[in-house]
């Protein structure tokens, strides 16, 4: 196994050398240049070093937030020679490092499939869910059940799968991304710096342009929609956590048991987490569509619209089964929506639900960093 | 008919378009270059140099008209037309305002810009991003654009604009701007230029072109011949001393070497030919392209040892490297006597002082010609550094005479419709010399300007704006 580790990991340096190699070029072009300083993090960040080995680059790849502002302004972009395509190469770079980092090693090959990865990890849930309730109590097309689930899965064996599963994902989501802050990282995190991190991400500060009129999307414009569908793709999905996480608490500490009213707590906070992650992946998914194809790496493009899709199916199966739960289709809603969600945690670590764990920690370093002396002198131009 | 035809395609030709079409002209812009390279040297700008009273926006302090019109008058050494001077002064403070309104975005100046920021405002992203915002509004507001358009000839009647040619298409209009830019893309126009010098070289066979490689003359030259009144001299243009490698055309700012004031500069003799630490370097760097373009080979190399690294912009490529003053003067195939000869006579002229890159310091030679007056440290610390530097022209000075509504002359008279912006009669401020941002603030002054004349002409009886107000 350890050698079957160091294997995989050789295989995966040598071509990630050609995708950094490739942001150390452009990096020493920009550093050069400096025009876009004003754009985002990714820049300044730049302008604090001189070379860009390994871990610089693993850093910058993923701070940038890919809003592609810098291709359209760049007047070293193709067809120039120089052909700088700062989005392409540090997205590219990007996927390198979740396959880099990730935990257990073997298991980051998947981000190369993760598109048929999803896809196969929540059909195949879909079954073993069909599968497990009838194989539970025979009763699974068993009449109208009154929203009552654990009349089709008791709730232990639900708490027993979901919660195994979602151990292991933060565990390995834990695991990498601590791998990647201790490449990365220099010096302790502040308070301060804490707080500017958490500002950054809660508010996706660097999809605002710089100037606070969006990034760009299928051409030179600037638009606010991708950080408002992110928005709400990223609070519908923390509402809905919530939602799981009051129930929780309900079940455990207060003895009330699912299912709970239309105007309960967990009901709202799930309703509104649904209602985001319907119109925020829808959004999405449309501007991955029309995204300007040289913002990003195309062949990434799979595992974008595979997550996208995932989400929307959880939360639109999650919503139908808060409409139809007192019907007969209510176990159906049921085992669909548990196995997209079950599809959402197995592939979670190798997905990329990880781009927001990644982003999170360079953002940290960041602030970091921009706390710390530059030992640089730069003087004038 | 269309009422405004704007012949060129970067910052003055999108100026004048806007301000046409917002004075109600119906506008055709014509850009000769494809849609991935339109904007001409716009794209490789970066800022304008800004008159302003107080702090404002992206500007700090005050930068009054009289010290502003000093540091033109310093740089070109009084070739200018002063009042169209002033005026390109005066209506720089007001640009800003109605440039935000076109989707332009200001930022304040970071880092390596720190002696610009009291008179320059930042483009955030550059010029491209500022050329971009100018295309995005003039398509919004129903300006006409096509690419791929150069126009080579046009017709002209009385003192007055009929039409314009590409190639056999005639393009009538009632008033016209032309904004097509410089020579400097015009290798053989250069070569005439510039002829031969004493050593029989034609010098500009060295040349690089930093912008854009659309900037053929043709316009300007059809100009000249058909009688319209020029200004400068062909051989003035803003000439910077950039990496001999970098591309033929399009460098842009990455090329530029920034060491310079940190070492020495010899030229293909491995001789120094002139003080390199004269002033800080956005002040003086300009002039390094003509000091290279009269030396040997038009070739020069930049000298530093390890104690520079980390103190200059990095550059966009890496710099020769040697870890003796022997091994450096083989590998740069310059005579080695000579060239440590030069190392050790200003090592040997250097005097101890208190090293300061960021300020005039006193580390100075004495009994050295030529002196290096600042920052003159002795270059003995190996490893050492090299950098090749060959002229690269930014723009051209040679245009056409004008006056304060942007009119074009023949024979000392001001044609009704025609009117020049951009580069094509930026020779009227800049005669010769550059300080940074001032080829942005003349485009988008005389852009304004000759927009409105322009609208004014196709159009009569109808208020218009002043862009001068």
């Amino acid at each position: 196994m350890q050698k079957l580790e160091s294997l995989i990991q050789e295989a995966s340096a040598l071509s990630n050398a050609a995708a950094e190699q490739e942001v150390a070029r452009i990096m020493q072009i920009c550093n050069a240049c400096r025009y876009c300083e004003g754009f985002c993090a990714v820049f300044p960040a730049m302008t604090r070093r001189i070379d860009f080995a390994s871990a610089d680059v693993h850093y910058l790849a993923n701070l940038c937030h890919n809003c592609g502002a810098c291709l359209h302004a760049c007047q070293y972009a193709p067809p120039h020679d120089f052909g700088v395509n700062v989005p392409m190469a540090m997205a590219r770079v990007r996927q390198e490092t979740y396959m880099h980092f990730a935990w257990p090693q073997m298991m980051g090959e998947l981000y190369k499939t993760n598109g048929l990865a999803v896809a196969l990890g929540a059909s195949v849930s879909i079954m073993a869910f069909l599968l497990l309730a009838l194989a539970l109590n025979g009763r699974f097309f068993g009449g109208v059940l009154e929203g009552n689930f654990y009349a089709v899965f008791p709730h232990n064996t639900l708490v027993w799968i979901f919660g195994s599963v979602f151990t292991f994902a933060v565990l390995s989501l834990a695991i990498g991304v601590t791998r990647f802050w201790r490449q990365i990282s220099s010096g302790k995190a502040s308070g301060a710096a804490v707080a500017e991190a958490t500002h950054d991400v809660l508010t996706m500060k660097y999809l605002g342009g710089g100037h606070g009129e969006g990034c760009n999307n299928a051409d030179d414009a600037f638009s606010l929609w991708r950080k408002r569908f992110h928005h709400f793709t990223f609070y519908g999905f923390m509402l809905c956590f919530a939602a799981t996480s009051v129930a929780t608490v309900y079940h455990y500490f207060l003895g009330l048991h699912a299912p709970y009213a239309v105007d309960s707590l967990p009901v709202i906070l799930g309703t509104l987490g649904g209602v985001g992650l319907v119109i925020g992946p829808i959004g999405l998914l449309y501007l991955n569509i029309q995204r300007d194809p040289m913002h990003g790496d195309e062949s990434q493009k799979p595992m974008d619209r595979a997550f996208i899709v995932l989400l929307l199916l959880i939360s639109i199966s999650g919503l139908g089964l808060l409409i139809y739960r007192d019907t007969v289709a209510m176990s159906i809603w049921l085992v669909v929506h548990l196995g997209f969600v079950m599809g959402l945690f197995l592939t979670m670590p190798y997905g990329k639900f990880a781009h927001g764990i990644y982003r999170a920690a360079a953002l940290l370093k960041n602030a970091v960093e921009k706390r710390q002396k530059n030992t640089l002198q730069l003087g004038s131009d | 008919m269309v009422d405004v035809l704007v012949i060129g395609g970067g910052n003055a030709a999108l100026c004048a378009a806007l301000m046409a079409r917002e004075a109600g002209a119906s506008v055709l812009l014509l850009e000769a270059a494809p849609k991935v390279w339109r904007g001409g040297n716009s794209s490789h700008t970066r800022n304008l140099r800004a008159m302003h009273d107080g702090p404002q926006d992206v500007l700090l302090g005050t930068y009054s008209e009289d010290e502003y019109w000093d540091d033109l008058l310093k740089v070109t050494g009084g070739l200018t037309n002063e009042s169209l001077a002033r005026l390109v002064i005066r209506s720089s403070s007001t640009c800003r305002s109605w440039m935000m309104r076109h989707g332009v975005h200001f930022q304040a100046p970071l880092s390596g810009t720190l002696h610009l920021s009291r008179t320059n405002a930042f483009f955030m992203g550059g010029g491209k991003a500022l050329v971009n915002a100018y295309y995005r509004s003039a398509e919004k507001l129903g300006v006409q654009v096509r690419y791929e358009a150069p126009v080579n000839s046009i017709e002209m009647k009385d003192g007055k604009f009929i039409a314009a040619y590409i190639g056999d298409e005639r393009i009538e209009a009632k008033a016209c701007v032309l904004a097509a830019g410089g020579f400097e893309s015009n290798l053989d126009w250069l070569k005439e230029a510039w002829g031969k010098n004493e050593l029989g070289e034609y010098p500009a066979d060295n040349f690089l072109i930093r912008g854009t490689r659309f900037n053929m003359g043709t316009l300007l030259r059809h100009m000249i011949d058909s009688g319209a009144d020029s200004i400068g001299d062909p051989t003035q243009a803003h000439m910077v001393a950039i990496d001999a490698r970098a591309p033929l055309y399009d460098g842009g700012i990455c090329t530029r070497i920034d060491c310079v004031s940190l070492g020495v500069m010899v030229n293909k003799n491995a001789k120094r030919f002139y003080d390199e630490g004269e002033d800080f370097w956005p002040k003086r760097y300009a002039i390094w392209g003509r000091l290279v373009a009269q030396q040997p080979g038009q070739t020069a190399y930049s000298i530093i040892d390890s104690k520079a690294l980390g103190r200059f912009m990095p550059p966009v490529f890496d710099g020769e490297q040697a870890d003796t003053l022997e091994e450096l003067a083989d590998k740069l195939h310059l005579d080695r006597a000579t060239f440590l000869k030069t190392i050790h006579d200003f090592n040997a002229a250097c005097v101890e002082g208190t090293f300061d890159h960021t300020a005039l310091d006193d580390c100075h030679t004495v009994n050295l010609v030529p002196p290096k007056t600042h920052w003159a440290r002795r270059i003995d610390i190996g490893p050492f550094y090299a950098y090749a530097v060959k002229p690269g022209i930014t723009f051209t000075y040679l245009g056409l005479k004008t006056d304060q509504d942007a009119a074009v002359y023949f024979n000392d008279k001001p044609s009704d419709n025609l009117f020049v912006a951009g580069e094509m009669m930026a020779g009227n401020v800049l005669g010769k010399g550059y300080t940074a941002g001032i080829g942005m603030t003349i485009g988008t002054v005389f852009g304004r300007i000759a927009g409105v004349s322009a609208a004014r002409a196709a159009i009569q009886h109808r208020e218009l704006v002043d862009a001068k107000a």
